[in-house]
């Protein structure tokens, strides 16, 4: 039996000149939540759409539990997803809407009540599609993939126009799954989101892998970061001087200096400012968190 | 397969398009056949392009399936907008990726789609011949037209004849259809397209060259569901559109396993 959910190699997708996934490589264990990350237009659907069986691959090739995808055959009846956002008949109810997919997909139709209720829409499930917030539309989005009772559940941006709560109980939603031993999948553009519910982490840029594998593994990576506040603004240039002097790269943000340095030059960068002068209102370590990183990975800002 | 048909059907049977096309069915396959006999003694005919269909026509066994085999071209107009816009939609509103991911098997689904929709097609024929033939009953002795013959075994197999005639120039209707929806995705470019062909563009190159009728495929298919006409046969009507129908369905077919779902 497999140990990995999701392994793709070399796969890569071309439309007329346009590489939209270049010779992509990752592989997602079993039972993990992994976060898709990566900006908008870097490849993420049309992966997750080579994934499903939706759009053959150019190039390369990879395996759904154990499968082939040139046979979404054999694997899609132990797999949920929701690409691109939601998508329904607007004339049907939510509760019909399901029952369309439970009955196509050959699944028990008494899940389609339950999963309404699991999503929150057990009161809402005989309304229209049409009359549905983007919130409901989402949350019914989540229940048509979880039809299946899924092994491994693909969620493109889930929590779109869901409200802090709503994003709260998708969270908590998917990780019970990941605990019950479903491996999800997620994509994501709020990468603080990710950030919490992830034990994987697949990181995109313009149709390519920078990086592939645990969270833990990212973060240990990147430098930390000192933060230095003075009780005057016009030092923060004299602070950036300071840093630099010493070979660390120093920034501006609002009313702070971000030195690239360990937290054991501190006293020191501490000295420096106090000989130049400066008092320093804070001085503190920040380690960065997933956004900073992709930014920092992808030099994209 | 069962699942496919099954779920399509549910999408088939919402109250706003089954009974409002019902209501169609009802209304028009009534007006044609009600025409036919309230209009029998009118100067500017009785009949489809000011015909005249006489009381001697009428009196015979195919009399009373008259008004029904004379609704097949409208009947077929309807299949085609219900096939074009339920096949398309899944491309508008993005559903089809929602299909594909519960039954990968493509053709399976398309298959799946075309019976059901057959089954509602069949339905409507049914309601239009009941309609149709029952109102011709009703109509027929206010204008003197014997119905003698009519449930006579020869009237019984003209209804049979005519039945199934309509059946088939519907499908081929539907069909036509279908494979609209899949070339062009949009319910509003394929009905567009079918109906401005069927009822306009035809019409004027057969206005503009008569031997084209025997070629254009909304002229064999509405000669189909009339038996045959005086100028298109049959048998030639039944090949040419048979023809029509498979390529398109062949083409249709291929563009619909192979062609990737990016939306």
């Amino acid at each position: 039996m497999t140990s990995t959910a999701i392994s793709v190699r070399d796969l890569s997708k071309k439309y007329d000149n346009r590489l939209a996934v270049s010779h992509i490589n990752f592989e997602v264990p079993l039972g993990t939540v992994c976060g898709f990350v990566g900006p908008n237009g870097s490849g993420k659907t049309t992966t997750m759409r080579m994934l499903l069986g939706l759009i053959t691959p150019t190039t390369g090739e990879g395996h759904i539990l154990g499968e082939p995808i040139e046979h979404p055959e054999k694997y899609l009846s132990r797999v949920g997803a929701m690409i691109e956002g939601p998508a329904f008949y607007p004339a049907l109810s939510g509760h019909e809407n399901l029952m369309v997919l439970a009955k196509l997909g050959g699944f028990p139709i008494e899940r389609v009540q339950i999963l309404l209720e699991k999503v929150g829409l057990g009161d809402r499930g005989k309304s229209k599609y049409k009359t549905y917030s983007l919130g409901m539309k989402q949350r019914l989005g989540i229940a048509a993939a979880l039809l299946p009772e899924p092994k491994l559940l693909m969620l493109d941006e889930p929590t779109n126009g869901l409200d802090p709560e709503g994003i709260l109980e998708i969270r908590a939603l998917l990780r019970d799954l990941a605990n019950e031993g479903t491996t999800v999948f997620v994509s994501s553009h709020l990468l603080s989101e990710l950030e919490i519910i992830s034990d994987h982490i697949v990181m995109l840029r313009k149709g390519e892998v920078v990086f592939a594998g645990p969270i833990g593994d990212l973060m240990a990576k990147q430098q930390p970061t000192i933060i230095a506040k003075s009780l005057d603004h016009l030092d923060l240039k004299k602070i950036v001087e300071i840093a630099q002097a010493s070979g660390h790269h120093a920034v501006i943000r609002n009313d702070s200096v971000h030195i690239l340095a360990a937290m054991d030059w501190a006293p020191e960068l501490n000295k420096a400012a106090f000989n130049a002068g400066i008092t320093l209102a804070q001085l503190a370590p920040q380690l960065p968190n997933l956004e900073e990183t992709f930014f920092e990975m992808t030099g994209d800002k | 397969m069962f699942n496919v048909v099954s779920a399509e059907l549910r999408k088939l049977r919402r109250p706003t398009l089954f009974l409002g096309t019902m209501a169609a069915v009802v209304f028009f396959s009534g007006l044609f056949s009600a025409l036919l006999f309230l209009l029998i003694d009118s100067p500017q005919g009785n009949s489809d392009r000011g015909q005249v269909v006489g009381r001697e026509v009428l009196g015979l066994a195919t009399g009373g399936v008259q008004g029904f085999s004379s609704t097949g071209g409208f009947l077929g107009i309807i299949a085609l907008c219900v096939f074009a816009a339920q096949t398309a939609q899944e491309y508008t509103y993005g559903t089809l990726r929602n299909l594909l991911i519960r039954q990968p098997g493509r053709l399976r689904i398309l298959i799946g789609k075309l019976i059901a929709m057959k089954i509602f097609a069949f339905v409507m024929i049914v309601v239009a011949a009941i309609i149709g033939i029952g109102t011709s009953v009703v109509l027929a002795p206010g204008a003197n037209v014997n119905t003698d013959l009519w449930f006579t075994s020869d009237g019984i197999e003209a209804i049979f004849t005519s039945f199934v005639n309509v059946t088939i120039s519907v499908v081929g209707f539907g069909i036509i259809g279908m494979v609209l929806g899949l070339l062009l995705r949009s319910p509003i470019s394929a009905i567009s397209f079918g109906v401005l062909w069927l009822l306009i563009i035809e019409n004027l190159l057969i206005a503009v060259r008569g031997s084209l009728q025997n070629w254009l495929p909304g002229a064999q298919l509405n000669a189909i569901a009339s038996g045959g006409t005086l100028d298109l046969a049959y048998k030639n009507a039944l090949t040419v559109g048979g023809i029509y129908v498979g390529i398109g369905a062949i083409v249709a077919a291929i563009l619909f396993v192979r062609r990737d779902v990016a939306n």
